[in-house]
């Protein structure tokens, strides 16, 4: 019992990623509407980039901004002080990109209502196979 | 269609929690990932760059390539909207609406056709109008200098506080947006049109390159700041914090640009004359 609580102490974060992630696959093979989908997509990124942050946590450790100004005197960092800033750099960069790829997504999705004047999949599967 | 994706996620949802067995548990200092190159950027960062800020200088130094290229695929989806939606102005105007200030009459002007209305009367309106919220705009108003006032310190001081190019170039671009829901399109467009927003991005991004490039000319490697040194009358390591700052506000203005420009090609259908 305690061996099995310990884990959950120790994993649960893994497994809160692990079903955000669940729920934005499912949204992208079971929903039938195109925005619904790149929504999925979306909450399955965000889930990616919680787990990597989660990653650099250190117990006990502050913000990657090493201590310094006029007055504090000039000494040696301990890595163990300071969260991990490489996660950190890695999402920085893949939440600009993100947006930037959901708003190309939403660019084709606009396309494809021009072209079908519909969002829902089955209906544009119809129409493609009717012509 | 359901049955299946329920049952392929729950396969891999089962895959993956059987692989957390083996993971660091949460917030362990001895993490593989926090044992390898992470503890000599928090050591080294100070006495090599002079900027306190560790994110800042693996983002923008150390691993500088990367976010260049980052920098690059956000230009390019900014251009790939553009391309998607973007349709060539026509030579006959749309059917458009203006209503009169006082009387709150609207007219409607047929497709081609064309009117000399005194502005100061008339405005122009969307073809789905609702009246404008009078607190909202007033609000909006006197908030979006603030918000872009700070958006510029967060790309300034990201040095030594959290923040950067990235989030300073979010939050101007975000008050521009913030600008065309609480008023209009056009008003945006007024502020900041297709042109600018359109040169923004490749200009970030030539910024950049560009430093990079200079590094190289000066017989250094691509993207060592420490070349700057032979140009700015500091030591190589405050030349490093200075080509960071330069690469950050390329960054900003990358991304300011894109975000405005894809949101405004989204929200007017790429046709730039009403929107959100």
């Amino acid at each position: 019992m305690e061996e099995f609580l310990s884990l959950i102490i120790e994993k649960y974060n893994y497994w809160i990623y692990i079903t955000l992630m669940m729920i934005g696959l499912y949204a992208m093979i079971a929903k039938n509407n195109l925005v619904k989908k790149i929504v999925g997509m979306n909450i399955f990124q965000t889930a990616v980039i919680l787990f990597y942050v989660s990653t650099g946590v250190k117990k006990g450790a502050t913000i990657p901004i090493i201590e310094h100004g006029h007055d504090v005197a000039h000494q040696a960092v301990r890595a163990a002080d300071y969260i991990n800033p490489l996660p950190h750099v890695l999402m920085l960069t893949a939440i600009v990109v993100s947006v930037a790829t959901l708003g190309v997504a939403l660019a084709i999705a606009i396309k494809v209502y021009h072209r079908y004047l519909s969002l829902e999949e089955d209906e544009i599967l119809e129409q493609i196979r009717g012509l | 269609m359901k049955t299946l994706g329920l049952i392929i996620v729950g396969l891999v949802g089962a895959v993956l929690v059987s692989a957390t067995v083996n993971f660091p548990p949460f917030g362990d200092p001895e993490s593989p990932a926090s044992l390898h190159v992470s503890p000599r950027y928090l050591e080294k960062t100070l006495e090599e760059t002079a900027v306190p800020n560790a994110v800042t200088s693996v983002l923008a130094d150390y691993r500088g390539f990367d976010t260049m290229f980052e920098t690059t695929v956000i230009f390019c989806a900014g251009v790939a909207c553009f391309l998607l939606l973007r349709v060539p102005r026509r030579r006959l105007p749309r059917p458009r609406q203006y209503r009169h200030r006082l009387t709150g009459l609207t007219f409607r002007i047929k497709e081609g056709g064309e009117v000399f209305l005194p502005l100061r009367e008339f405005e122009p309106v969307d073809s789905i109008w609702t009246p404008h919220d009078f607190i909202i705009e007033k609000v909006c108003r006197y908030l979006i200098p603030f918000i872009q006032l700070f958006g510029l310190y967060v790309i300034a001081h990201g040095h030594h506080s959290p923040g950067g190019g990235f989030q300073g170039g979010v939050i101007l671009g975000a008050s521009i947006i913030l600008l065309s829901v609480s008023h209009s399109l056009r008003t945006a467009l007024k502020r900041m049109g297709e042109k600018i927003s359109a040169l923004f991005s490749p200009v970030g991004v030539f910024i950049f390159a560009g430093t990079g490039v200079l590094c190289l000319g000066l017989g250094y490697r691509f993207l060592d700041y420490q070349a700057l040194a032979t140009l700015l009358p500091v030591g190589p390591i405050m030349a490093r914090s200075y080509g960071i700052l330069l690469v950050e506000v390329g960054v900003g203005m990358a991304v300011m640009g894109t975000m405005v420009w894809i949101f405004k090609n989204l929200a007017s259908r790429g046709r730039y004359d009403e929107g959100l």
